[in-house]
């Protein structure tokens, strides 16, 4: 059978997050359980969590979360990681022996920092060269995959449902600022780890629930800009189209959301405030390629914060609650209630309305 | 007979027991195929000048008649077939070029029939064209690569000149001299009424027309016939056309005996002249000769217009067409080898060019590999049939499709590709005025608005089946074709997966 990347593999999906809007750390038990209620939004072919601020003795590098196929791809890896970067602190990712997730994957962390030398003499900016080099290796060294790449923040993914992953990477011995999770309900895959989610590039990190009609439109514009779609899943066009948007062309988080889940042109026309209009009609004429159609609840956490954002005709389900520092988000209100039994303000936020939130200033 | 005589393709088969000897066939047909013989009170018709454009037919108020083709054929032989034997005979009597119009008859693959169009099942839903917002609107132009900021932080709105398109699709250039003024009418009314474009042809533009300068493209040829300040600034873009897909590398020819009266006027030459185009643009012998007139024109309307550069599909298509991209064009219309004509040479129509489907799919590929496609939109024609063909197209790459044949046959043509005799029974490729006179602006603008309207609704029910509620998403969105019956090779060029796949 062909994995993610030969193969375009439709799947539905269970999503959670947690944010402290003080930079409060939660321990990763709290969103592991967030997703047993919704055990039956998975099927046991992918599980993935992100966690923000969990690394603070590393946090000036990037921590490169990577899975080989055997010691010699590692061995060649590594090779290829020190031309390019300094690395400070090379480890197994710890994991504990369950009988639900077996078959893993050699899975192993760096955390590193680019040589100076090599971004003079490539002219590069440095989170270019980060992103170009987790694109290179991911696309064209067989074996090694790049699971995680930010500061600071990392990646837990697995074949196996979301609760067993988490116990499988003992989740609850990393505090966090941010969580994400993911239960994954592929409709056809042998189960290959890479094609779990969360998705990530350098900070940025995907949790999606959806089947967007917009896939190749979408895939084939941003391929324009170095990004290579080796997984062909929706997560992973996602995170490179608001890499785009956000890193490349400068866009702000409600700007980046106006282009994917852009208001209809109905809607446009219909602002009163002539500002908003021709801003509206300005991103939607610039961008026409990176709109996002058919159904997808996406949450997209970033260093220091996190985004919310249901497709315009909210084709998939997503609630928000509240309660004292905290916001929770999920597929459904049982993974909040979880979570936070006492949530408060339960809404559902409405189709391409995106719900920021930010920790604040110097908390994290 | 003589060694010359060549039996009519067609026969006339009039009904005696329904015919009633109205005349109406004969008043209908420009052809004189029809007479009255006064002697014995009985209809007569001569086979040979018919050219089945079905006009008669139509409008017999007895369905007393119909067109056959004929069964006098020469000795059957799969090498040379009738029409190439005919053809022989012709050109041994004439010494002539053969001349033809409209597409590309011959039995090519038509890819559009090969290629399958997806739609949602479960795993993500299909969208209820009549319940929810379904969005066809595009705009063609230039996309800037970088968004721009000012000083406060705010978004810098400011555009490359865009074109509104309420559809992807655009009725196409043809001349005033080649169509009629109400065929050029009915088209200016019915695109500005569906908020789409119309095109000039390289004829220039009637002095009535100026007030739909919004919905018009002008077209600029290498004739440069009609072509001056006011013009150029009446429309709503301007179209470089340097070549058409049914005679990729020649010029056009309308006769001396066209050009009278307003033709002479709005092409700006004296009655009774040649209308000669050069083959190529004489301004215009290389690339860097095409930005050079590319920003002429846009120097000459102020860089309000955008400019289109119109190609004809041929091999070599998707590094001529990065070059134009470089050149300062903002829209790349490309025209595939069916696209129609008023008259081209025969040989050259049906032995000349590509199809449109694969000159599209190699481009639009060729542009995102140079990461240029956002650059410039691409605009296909060259035989689009139906919303089928055009959700193809879009999905295969184009911003917008052009549509010419299809609207022709709107008006009232029946496709008998003698528009080169100049005697269109429909009042459509003709200039004499009791021809022209049997199109009636305001139903040919009603019957083009109607099909557009039709096609839109099919689009329409073809996006929401795919689950995608707006026609950007569907642009370039190859996974939503498969192809069937096709090779490794073709599969390689449209960049599509076989069906089953």
């Amino acid at each position: 059978m062909k994995i993610e990347g030969q193969v375009r593999i439709p799947s539905g999906c269970a999503i959670s997050a947690v944010i402290s809007k003080d930079g409060n750390k939660m321990s990763g038990e709290t969103i592991t359980n967030s997703m047993k209620p919704m055990h039956d939004r998975s099927n046991g072919l992918g599980g993935g969590f992100a966690g923000y601020g969990i690394y603070p003795e590393y946090k000036d590098f990037y921590a490169f979360h990577m899975f080989f196929d055997s010691r010699d791809t590692r061995k060649k890896c590594e090779a290829f990681l020190k031309e390019r970067f300094e690395i400070v602190q090379s480890e197994i990712i710890p994991t504990r022996k369950i009988p639900a997730i077996t078959d893993e994957p050699i899975i192993w962390r760096y955390f590193v920092a680019p040589l100076n030398s090599v971004l003079v003499s490539l002219q590069s900016e440095e989170k270019e060269f980060v992103a170009k080099t987790i694109i290179k290796i991911n696309a064209e060294m067989s074996g090694a995959y790049v699971f995680s790449s930010g500061k600071n923040m990392g990646a837990f993914k697995a074949v196996g449902f979301p609760e067993d992953v988490g116990i499988f990477y003992k989740l609850e011995d990393y505090e966090g600022y941010t969580w994400t999770a993911h239960g994954r309900y592929p409709t056809n895959t042998p189960g290959w780890w890479g094609g779990a989610h969360p998705f990530t590039l350098l900070d940025y990190s995907v949790v999606h629930n959806g089947e967007i009609s917009s896939y190749d439109a979408n895939r084939r514009f941003i391929e324009m800009f170095g990004y290579k779609c080796t997984l062909q899943t929706d997560t992973e066009v996602i995170t490179y189209i608001m890499d785009y948007l956000l890193r490349v062309q400068g866009l702000t988080l409600n700007e980046s959301a106006s282009v994917i889940a852009a208001p209809f042109w109905s809607t446009i026309a219909a602002k009163t405030d002539l500002d908003d209009q021709k801003k509206h009609t300005y991103l939607r004429t610039i961008f026409p390629s990176l709109l996002i159609t058919g159904p997808f609840s996406i949450i997209f956490a970033f260093d220091g914060g996190l985004m919310a954002l249901n497709d315009r005709l909210k084709l998939r389900s997503m609630v928000v609650g509240e309660k004292n520092d905290k916001v929770y988000i999920a597929s459904e209100e049982a993974a909040i209630r979880t979570m936070e039994p006492n949530a408060e303000n339960i809404w559902s936020p409405a189709g391409g309305e995106p719900v920021i939130v930010k920790v604040k200033e110097g908390a994290f | 007979m003589s060694i010359e005589f060549i039996y009519p393709e067609f026969e006339v088969i009039r009904n005696e027991n329904k015919c009633i000897s109205c005349r109406i066939c004969e008043q209908q047909c420009a052809n004189e195929a029809h007479s009255y013989d006064e002697k014995h009170k009985i209809m007569m018709c001569d086979d040979s000048k018919c050219v089945n454009c079905q006009r008669c037919v139509s409008f017999c108020p007895k369905r007393a008649l119909k067109i056959v083709k004929s069964d006098c054929t020469l000795r059957e032989n799969a090498n040379w077939s009738n029409e190439t034997i005919k053809e022989i005979y012709k050109q041994a009597n004439s010494g002539g070029v053969l001349l033809s119009s409209m597409g590309n008859p011959k039995p090519f693959p038509v890819y559009w029939d090969k290629i399958l169009i997806n739609a949602s099942q479960v795993t993500n839903p299909s969208i209820d064209p009549l319940r929810e917002p379904m969005e066809t609107r595009v705009y063609l132009g230039k996309k800037p690569s970088k968004v721009q900021r000012t000083k406060d932080g705010a978004l810098d709105c400011k555009l490359p000149p865009q074109l509104e398109l309420s559809m992807p699709v655009m009725f196409s250039a043809m001349s005033y001299g080649s169509i009629s003024y109400n065929a050029h009418k009915s088209l200016a009314l019915a695109a500005t009424e569906l908020g789409i474009l119309y095109n000039t042809g390289e004829g220039g533009l009637h002095e009535d027309f100026y007030c739909y300068g919004e919905n018009t493209v002008v077209q600029v040829a290498s004739g440069r016939f009609g072509v001056h300040a006011d013009y150029l600034k009446a429309g709503a873009a301007i179209e470089i056309k340097i070549g058409q897909g049914a005679k990729p590398g020649i010029g056009g020819h309308l006769p001396g005996a066209k050009i009278v009266g307003d033709i002479s006027r709005t092409r700006m030459i004296p009655e009774g002249s040649d209308a000669i185009s050069p083959a190529p643009h004489h301004d215009i012998y290389s690339i860097e000769d095409l930005r050079q007139l590319v920003f002429s024109l846009k120097e000459a309307t102020e860089y309000k217009k955008p400019v289109i550069v119109k190609v004809a599909a041929v091999h070599n298509i998707a590094a001529i067409a990065s070059g134009i991209a470089r050149s300062g064009a903002d829209i790349i219309a490309i025209d595939g080898f069916r696209g129609g004509t008023g008259a081209a040479p025969t040989r050259i129509r049906d032995h000349v060019g590509i199809p449109i489907e694969l000159a599209l799919a190699a481009v639009d590929q060729r542009l995102r590999n140079e990461g240029i496609r956002n650059h410039v939109s691409l605009v296909v024609g060259g035989s689009i049939r139906s919303a089928a063909d055009v959700v193809k197209a879009i999905a295969l790459g184009a911003d917008a499709c052009y549509v010419a044949t299809a609207a022709l046959l709107a008006l009232g043509c029946h496709l008998c590709r003698t528009c080169q005799s100049g005697k269109c029974n429909w009042g459509i490729a003709t200039q004499r005025p009791e021809l022209v006179k049997r199109l009636n602006p305001a139903m040919g603008s009603e019957r083009l608005i109607n099909l557009m309207t039709a096609w839109k609704h099919e689009i329409k029910e073809f996006m929401g089946g795919m689950g995608i509620n707006s026609i950007e998403a569907l642009r370039g969105n190859r996974l939503m074709l498969r192809g069937i019956g096709l090779t490794e090779k073709e599969l390689e060029i449209l960049h599509i997966s076989h069906a089953g796949e």
